[in-house]
């Protein structure tokens, strides 16, 4: 039996007088350790695997879910704000108008409430076995990701039917996706952190993610927001994804006035994430 | 010592908890009205202080006196490169708390550690097991957990899937796993580990006798190849077969540290450890299966007191005392004698005339096996409750080591020693019956 890859023991030998982990007790502001992480992809990519694969197991309709869910929400909204309530959408077919913006309001909202809840959830892990605490919200939040590019179809269907060819719009379109993770991730770090302490969080969150639709541009136009409110409206990072999808999937002009405030926001939300996890990461366990 | 020997260097480590979270009780309505409209900000202060520590809880800690309780204080110790460390103490002494500081699972009030080398940590098997992932997915998915490279797992694969022996149900989802099954799945993956530094946790205590004794088998084999271990266990006869040192923790202090034999012979003495006798209080918690579970086991002198020295001239008397929850079966209780080497001494079964042969009713047994005086050589022994039926033949528990006992010479001259003073070897020490024959040479003896 082999027990030690080679160019682990070469490691080995050059460190030999330098400890390879120092514990000690830890505190203040630090950002995560990223060569750590890199050394743990295997276990992220099991790990996102693992959710994937468990997400549609035993049901009889699988992955089929990711396009249902999404269909029946734009027929009500259709219905209920397009037809009803007659909301006005600047000339663009309600159906097309509310596809473009429910399908990554759906991938924010689950990445979010699943990235907010994993440190809850894997709390058996969590008090046996080490590996870097930052996998656990960031997994939901790559996993969804498939989810998502099944539900792009619907898109690309509705976008089929109203003859809506691609313009060269599209090519923001993996900006788009960062974008969304990167909120999606920087929510759920602080979140998953606050939430293993205070299980406040579970009760919250389900309401606020339902309201938090309502701020973003889903089901009406950003144009019926009052002039002088818009900016401090689109520091909503929110409004920014939705309104830049609509104009990359539509071949609208972009509204940077919408989009740019929230990647501020992102970045912010984005670093106070990650320090206050790495702050909080080591007393997860004692908290339980 | 030099540092390039070093594995693990453990200074001053210290962790202190607070306890001090009891609920309120309310005795009117009003009273818990108003403690309900003011609760919000106790309990944010409460779970808050949860991990707040100021100076003065420390020093106030020190008296005893307040909800903080020291779960370790001031360790330090030294483990060398290709070490066996074995950490005993009774429960709540620190144990646990100690292997999840150098597991990195919690960090240590103060004091601090350094690790040369990739450490894994076994504090249970199967963590992160999905029941609805297959056999070959958890393979894959423990592995990495517990600190492998996809590449290792793969390469280690087909040993793994051979160890665990349960090739067959490969491609069929863990929840539809006996618990057997999923226990000796995840104790393969976790035996696959090679790190440089290994920090166990009581996981031999699983599955059934045959995995068992596999499971101690690849732990031997591991401290064999070199590689540095820490073990924690209840078990004193695997502590002193595998570890040729150990600590001995108590109220997350050192107490002694040292050679195996000798701190595992000062902790049974210390009274802490009630190693002649062992009651499973709750039927939950106790070994057994379907149709027998296991309620105590002790061991007693010819007048029923429970002991843990013996004289080696005195029978010794191994008890059980079982529960027989189905109707109908064939019952086989029966003991393993071990010695503190390891060697398997002898197997003992029921044998008594009354239930031979006999289909047993529900009920409660206490059955004693005794060993004679003038058997067993000196040192501690240590005996396997097990029991199993008969047609068909079903384990039903093995509790390996479940107590042990010391056989001491009051060197009296009444046994096999004679009037030999020194060491006596041997597995057993058998008082012999000796006929000796004499004839007179006719010769005068040589000059």
């Amino acid at each position: 039996m082999t027990f030690l890859i080679p160019n682990m023991m070469q490691e080995v030998a050059e460190k030999k007088n330098e400890p390879s982990i120092v514990i000690k007790p830890k505190s203040g502001w630090s950002l995560p350790d990223f060569k750590e992480l890199k050394e743990y992809r295997d276990l992220f990519y099991f790990l996102v695997w693992r959710d994937i694969k468990v997400l549609y197991a035993q049901t009889i309709l699988g992955m089929a879910w990711a396009v249902l869910l999404p269909t029946i929400q734009i027929i009500i909204f259709t219905i209920v704000f397009g037809k009803v309530a007659r909301i006005p959408t600047e000339g663009i077919p309600y159906v097309l108008f509310a596809t473009v913006a429910i399908i990554p309001w759906t991938y924010m909202s689950q990445a979010m409430s699943q990235s907010s809840m994993s440190l809850v959830q894997n709390q058996s892990i969590l008090g046996k076995i080490y590996f870097p605490r930052l996998i656990f919200p960031i997994t939901p939040v790559l996993s969804k990701l498939v989810d998502f590019s099944i539900s792009v179809v619907l898109v690309l269907a509705v976008m089929i039917y109203y003859r809506v060819a691609p313009s060269i719009n599209i090519l923001f379109f993996p900006v788009l996706v960062i974008y969304m993770m990167a909120i999606a991730a920087g929510t759920g770090m602080s979140l998953s952190a606050l939430a293993i302490r205070f299980r406040d969080v579970k009760h919250a969150l389900p309401f606020v993610i339902r309201m938090l639709m309502y701020t973003a541009p889903i089901v009406y136009s950003a144009a019926s927001i009052p002039e002088k409110y818009r900016l401090l409206y689109s520091f909503n990072p929110l409004v920014g994804v939705i309104e830049g999808y609509r104009s990359c999937l539509l071949g609208l002009p972009f509204k940077w006035e919408f989009i740019l405030p929230g990647m501020v926001t992102t970045i912010v939300l984005l670093f106070v994430g990650m320090m206050y996890f790495q702050k909080m990461e080591r007393t997860f366990v004692d908290v339980i | 010592m030099n540092n390039q020997d070093l594995a693990i260097e453990a200074r001053n480590l210290s962790k202190i908890y607070r306890i001090g979270l009891e609920e309120e009780q309310h005795d009117s309505l009003l009273t818990s009205l108003t403690a309900f409209v003011k609760s919000p900000l106790k309990n944010y202060r409460k779970y808050r202080s949860l991990y707040k520590f100021e100076k003065k809880d420390m020093e106030a800690g020190q008296d005893g006196n307040s909800d903080i309780i020291w779960a370790l204080r001031d360790i330090s110790f030294d483990v060398r490169r290709g070490e066996v460390l074995g950490i005993i103490g009774s429960n709540g002494a620190g144990k646990s708390t100690l292997l999840k500081i150098l597991s990195r699972i919690t960090p240590p009030t103060s004091g601090s550690a350094k690790i040369y080398g990739r450490v894994s940590s076994l504090l249970e098997v199967g963590t992160g097991f999905h029941p609805e992932l297959t056999g070959r997915e958890n393979i894959f998915l423990n592995g990495t957990i517990l600190g492998m490279k996809h590449n290792e797992v793969k390469r280690k694969f087909g040993q793994i899937v051979e160890f665990s022996g349960i090739g067959k149900f490969l491609d069929t989802p863990v929840k539809r796993y006996s618990s057997g099954m999923r226990v000796r799945l995840a104790f393969s993956v976790a035996a696959h580990l090679e790190p440089e530094i290994l920090i166990v946790d009581e996981v031999l205590a699983v599955g059934d006798a045959e995995f068992q004794k596999k499971c101690l088998g690849k732990m031997e084999s591991v401290t064999r190849e070199g590689r540095t271990v820490l073990f924690v266990s209840h078990n004193m006869g695997a502590i002193t077969r595998l570890c040729p040192n150990a600590i001995h923790l108590e109220k997350g202090m050192v107490v002694h540290s040292g050679d195996s034999i000798s701190v595992v012979r000062q902790y049974l003495s210390s009274g802490k450890a009630t190693s002649a006798e062992r009651v499973w209080e709750d039927d939950e918690d106790a070994p057994g299966g379907e149709v027998a579970s296991l309620q105590a086991v002790r061991i007693k002198d010819s007048s029923g007191m429970t002991v843990d020295n013996i004289d080696i001239g005195s029978p010794i008397g191994l008890e059980m005392r079982f529960r027989v929850k189905k109707d109908g079966f064939l019952l086989n209780p029966h003991f393993h004698l071990f010695n503190q080497s390891g060697d398997h001494i002898f197997v003992t079964m029921d044998l008594d005339p009354r239930w031979r042969g006999k289909r047993r009713p529900c009920g409660t047994y206490t059955s004693t096996a005794w060993i004679p005086g003038h058997l067993l050589n000196e040192g501690r022994l240590f005996v396997t409750a097990a029991m199993g039926t008969l047609e068909p033949r079903l384990n039903q528990y093995y509790v390996r080591d479940a107590v042990s006992f010391e056989v001491i010479d009051n060197l009296q001259g009444d046994g096999a020693r004679g009037d030999w003073t020194g060491k006596i070897d041997g597995i057993i020490r058998p008082l012999l019956k000796w006929e000796t024959e004499f004839s007179k040479e006719n010769q005068p003896c040589d000059l």
